[in-house]
């Protein structure tokens, strides 16, 4: 197997502090892409502490993905476009010049007006309006990073998405949602017994997990909206790793009800049970291609833990990971044409891709102990549940693996995650 | 100091008991026997005086059976422990036990769930080959969820490859 380390993330370590009142968490870059866009994001007129408040977001948003580079905008502070001389921005070497206002309306929302503006073509790419309730304040400074992202890379941006994660603390277990970023934790479920592989549904209205509360393990579909939840699969033994087909309309689940850990198909009523391996071997962690066809597993069926594919329909299944170690947790990328997945071997957990045309596997992190890596919906960065400083954190790759973030929340272990889907 | 001594002391006891020598001095095995009365069988009425279960020099008192890493098959050394549980089950039809399998950390949460479930599902297969009714007997799985110990190292690690046995009412 030709392992490529991509090394890139050794070059410097930046803090980005998060330096609002309720931080509840903060977030270490380690390394830089190789081609960042120089940008400059003026502080916006206008109420001068929402202000400062998106500026962060929005620059937050864009360091993160490792595509920017930020350029200080040295006591310029243009807010309209009239306003800006561009030979101003040239000298310093920015590419992309973001100004704007955000007032606070009379009926309770705040509305940003911002503008991107080209500095080497001086012409303006982007004017638009951006408005949310006056305790969304971040979502807006999400939503303009999101319409930046995608008009300067091509790529639609993920700032405005969601994650989930299990959090542990001593004998406590809490299912979190928060933005992509970490920020606005909100608790799905809280109890003192485990809770596991928590599994977005395609149009991010509800998640099912496992909860071990009936003193085993079973799974859950729970509405994000109602909080309403039931027990979508509860058999003898294990129920768990549900995993949602793209159209929603059935999950692939593992139950011991017949024996060993095997796949199953379900409804999401519980309804129409389906079994789809027949191996006496464990199989788990499915998930689906994006076009629902096949899926992809976890199964010790050779020996060892490793990767498998299989179609939805039945068919024979096909071992996608060979050579030393094993491998784990396997997801689709976004664009159907490869993996993510967790590779163990001397001792050490890391993350990687694989194509599937020519089976290239890259191994995008230096080592350590990470697990479950789940895509970003735009197929550019990579979640996963790591450690530092003796903690279970959040971190992500860039896709290139060149960039890394590493999430300290707030205490507790973080475990699971898994990124949720554009909403 | 003397506390670890006299622990050990009474570990080589129990594991004498057993006719087993635990591999390290203060392999983590021997000292299942302490966390057993747990499971609120001193609570049982009645038969408490002689009831085998309770009586800490019994092999009944050893509740765990341990592991290789991803192996999940009851190993030669820990037979003694289920077959003697076996016994007892076929004894007292009126007893039922619960079966706990636990895993290392090393390999996803999931497939540790199903590592776990085989480990616990091996020792009821053990037990109903030994006289135990299947209806006497539930498995479950932590997987590498409820870890007893939490380093990241073969200490912690072999002590968390693990069936517990359960007596629950």
């Amino acid at each position: 197997m030709a392992l490529r380390v991509l090394q890139g993330m050794l070059g410097f370590l930046l803090l980005v502090q998060a330096s609002m009142a309720n931080a509840v968490l903060s977030i270490e870059i380690i390394g830089a892409g190789e081609h960042q866009i120089p940008i400059s994001v003026v502080p916006f007129g206008g109420d001068a502490n929402l202000a400062q408040s998106i500026q962060e977001v929005v620059l937050g948003d864009l360091q993160r993905s490792g595509l920017f580079r930020p350029v200080d905008p040295a006591g310029k502070s243009p807010h309209e476009a009239s306003e800006v001389n561009y030979a101003d921005w040239q000298v310093r070497g920015t590419e992309a010049l973001v100004i704007g206002t955000v007032t606070a309306q009379a009926n309770g929302r705040i509305e940003a007006r911002f503008r991107l503006l080209d500095v080497v073509k001086q012409t303006e790419l982007i004017g638009q309006a951006v408005s949310a309730n006056n305790d969304q304040m971040r979502a807006i400074g999400h939503r303009i990073a999101d319409l930046i992202y995608e008009k300067l890379t091509g790529d639609k941006g993920v700032f405005s998405t969601r994650i989930a994660y299990v959090n542990r603390q001593g004998k406590s277990f809490r299912l979190i949602v928060a933005d992509s970023d970490g920020y606005n934790e909100q608790t799905v479920l809280a109890h003192n017994e485990p809770i596991m592989s928590p599994s977005w549904s395609p149009d991010g209205s509800h998640l099912a997990y496992v909860s071990f509360e009936t003193g085993h393990a079973a799974i859950y579909v729970q509405s994000l909206y109602t909080n309403q939840r039931i027990l979508l699969a509860d058999f003898r033994g294990s129920n768990s790793a549900p995993a949602w087909s793209p159209d929603g309309k059935q999950l692939a689940v593992v139950l011991t009800r017949d024996g060993g850990s095997q796949i199953y198909l379900i409804k999401p009523d519980g309804s129409g049970i389906r079994r789809l391996t027949f191996s006496g071997a464990i199989d788990t962690e499915p998930n689906f291609s994006p076009d629902g066809q096949t899926l992809l597993f976890t199964s010790d069926r050779g020996g060892s833990a490793q990767i498998y594919r299989m179609p939805v329909d039945g068919g024979s299944e096909q071992r996608m990971t060979f050579g030393e170690g094993t491998n784990y947790s396997p997801r689709h990328s976004p664009d159907g044409k490869g993996f993510v997945f967790a590779h163990r071997s001397n001792g050490k957990f890391y993350i990687a891709t694989q194509d599937f045309l020519s089976g290239q596997v890259e191994i995008l992190t230096a080592g350590g102990w990470e697990k479950k890596p789940s895509f970003a919906p735009n197929g550019k960065l990579i979640l996963f549940a790591s450690e530092a400083r003796g903690r279970g954190i959040l971190a992500t790759v860039s896709s290139d693996g060149l960039v890394q973030q590493h999430m300290f929340t707030q205490s507790g272990d973080a475990r699971e995650p898994v990124w949720g889907p554009h909403l | 100091m003397k506390k670890l001594v006299i622990s050990i002391v009474l570990v080589n006891l129990l594991a004498a008991c057993a006719s087993e020598k635990p591999k390290e001095p203060v392999a983590a095995p021997a000292v299942a026997p302490a966390a057993a009365p747990k499971e609120s069988v001193a609570a049982e009425p009645a038969a408490v005086a002689v009831d085998p279960l309770n009586d800490p020099a019994n092999i009944l008192g050893k509740r765990s059976v341990y592991y290789p890493l991803d192996v999940d098959a009851v190993q030669d050394a820990d037979k003694p422990i289920v077959q003697a549980h076996a016994k007892y089950l076929s004894e007292h039809p009126d007893r039922k036990m619960r079966l706990e399998g636990n895993a290392d950390e090393r390999g996803s949460n999931e497939y540790n769930l199903a590592l776990g479930q085989r480990r616990a599902d091996g020792v009821k297969k053990m037990l109903e080959l030994g006289g135990a009714k299947a209806s006497q007997i539930e498995t479950v799985s932590y997987g590498e969820e409820k870890p007893k110990a939490t380093g990241h190292d073969e200490a912690s690690w072999s002590q968390n490859r693990r069936t517990d046995l359960n007596y629950v009412k």
